[in-house]
């Protein structure tokens, strides 16, 4: 018998696979990169080539939820569109009731609950998408200091917090485990963005054009210029030619 | 019992309120600020009973902001901001209605042109160059009558404000002693003056 078609069947080993499948299908999407710093988050993305004749303004990986949080995300983009109008609703009802901004985590936890519900229904599918979601706590809740927050939630209807995480794209595994070899605690922004470019230059062509980076501030967000992109590729690069000759001169001596 | 004005001038448009909270033989408060900021270059000068007041105020402010969220940062014309709210009124006319009257002012960016609206709890809406909500019109509309021209200065639109806010002072039976005035430009939604401290809980 086959366990893998109605989405509210288990199989007898204890696997729902219609789930399991939504998550291969995060793995064909784009990859998206978060990394926390001491005082900002960055969110790379990789920008996969387009139709000479499409205008790259309507592709969007990228988008703010609230005034105070925003999402990437990796997978079906029909999806991730519905989840995220959803999300924007239940942002400005927070803000309706409660005459306040709804905390990153309140909004992860929003997005979670909904990728469960489409879990667990008869007829409905999972979303097919991962997202990672970025900004900063509610700096009366933590002593007066707003604290940087990254949250990933996942088709399963599952939601973490993480320091720095990597979602999409074949390769997330073993990007996932270049990030846990080079992440460091308390990263200022310059060295967060240089991680998160390595990170996304392990999966993309070189290039400024191939990525889309945003930093998320305590006092606002903004996306990387394309020329500021190119300076730290550049640098990148140039780290690991210099890596490269290093080894070189060492294993010629 | 609460009075609202706007004032059209070249460049933006000014919107003042009372700032009494009051109901019956009660006055609750003297600092509430009644001209509610909707979108970052629209105001919304609101009267009536503080319940729907706030609610009403609330609900149309977060769904512009829903709007704007959800379209990509692309920012509602005052022209569309008054129509979303006047069908807002116009469906729960029939339902249960929102006693609220409002003067919508706002700036717009692309046509570098400020406009104001008037709207009334039977969800009438009227495009106009100066206007007043409440006891007040008796009183003061004939002053903007006389005073608004083509082509005012910020100074000139206040000024007529307060020549109104003057006479309402000198006749008007219930006294009103604090007044909020806004001004809404291509800079955004900023205070004039008050005469009481909104923050001041």
């Amino acid at each position: 018998m086959s366990y893998d078609r109605a989405i509210t069947v288990f199989s007898p080993d204890g696997h729902l696979f219609q789930v399991e499948y939504a998550m291969e299908a995060v793995r064909k999407g784009s990859t998206a990169v978060g990394v926390r710093g001491k005082d900002c988050v960055v969110l790379a993305v990789e920008r996969r080539a387009l139709a000479k004749l499409q205008d790259p303004r309507t592709i969007r990986k990228i988008v703010s939820v609230d005034n105070r949080s925003v999402l990437a995300f990796a997978g079906l983009t029909a999806d991730a569109r519905v989840l995220i109008n959803k999300t924007r609703v239940e942002a400005q009802s927070y803000r309706l009731t409660c005459e306040d901004a709804p905390s990153v985590e309140y909004l992860a936890r929003y997005i979670a609950r909904t990728q469960q519900k489409y879990t667990q229904r008869g007829g409905v599918r999972p979303f097919g998408i991962a997202t990672l979601l970025a900004g900063f706590s509610d700096p009366s809740a933590e002593g007066d200091v707003a604290k940087p927050v990254l949250y990933q939630t996942d088709p399963a209807g599952t939601h973490s917090n993480w320091r720095a995480q990597v979602i999409g794209g074949r390769n997330a595994k073993s990007l996932r485990e270049f990030l846990e070899k080079n992440y460091e605690d308390d990263m200022d922004e310059e060295t967060s963005v240089k991680l998160a470019v390595q990170c996304l230059l392990e999966v993309v062509d070189s290039g400024a054009k191939n990525m889309e980076i945003m930093i998320v501030r305590a006092d606002g967000r903004a996306f990387m210029e394309e020329s500021a992109v190119d300076v730290v590729v550049k640098k990148v690069e140039e780290e690991i030619e210099a890596n490269k000759d290093a080894k070189k001169k060492s294993t010629d001596e | 019992m609460d009075t609202v004005f706007g004032v059209k001038y070249d460049g933006g448009v000014i919107i003042a309120a009372d700032q009494g909270n009051a109901r019956s033989i009660l006055m609750y408060q003297k600092n509430l600020d009644k001209v509610v900021p909707l979108s970052s270059h629209s105001a919304l000068g609101i009267s009536g009973p503080n319940s729907d007041l706030v609610n009403f105020s609330e609900y149309v402010q977060k769904n512009i902001a829903l709007y704007e969220l959800s379209n990509d940062g692309m920012k509602l014309s005052t022209h569309a901001q008054a129509n979303f709210m006047r069908g807002e009124l116009a469906a729960a006319l029939r339902r249960g209605p929102y006693q609220v009257n409002v003067l919508l002012g706002g700036y717009d960016a692309g046509a570098e042109s400020s406009s104001l609206y008037f709207l009334d709890y039977m969800a009438s809406l009227q495009k106009v160059n100066y206007g007043c909500q409440g006891y007040a019109s008796s009183f003061c509309l004939s002053i903007m009558d006389r005073d608004w021209k083509e082509g005012l200065t910020e100074d000139e639109a206040i000024a007529i404000v307060e020549h109104c806010m003057k006479e309402l002072q000198t006749r008007f039976l219930i006294a009103q002693p604090n007044f909020i005035i806004k001004v809404i430009d291509k800079d955004g939604v900023k205070v004039a003056k008050f005469g009481a401290d909104p923050a001041d809980t």
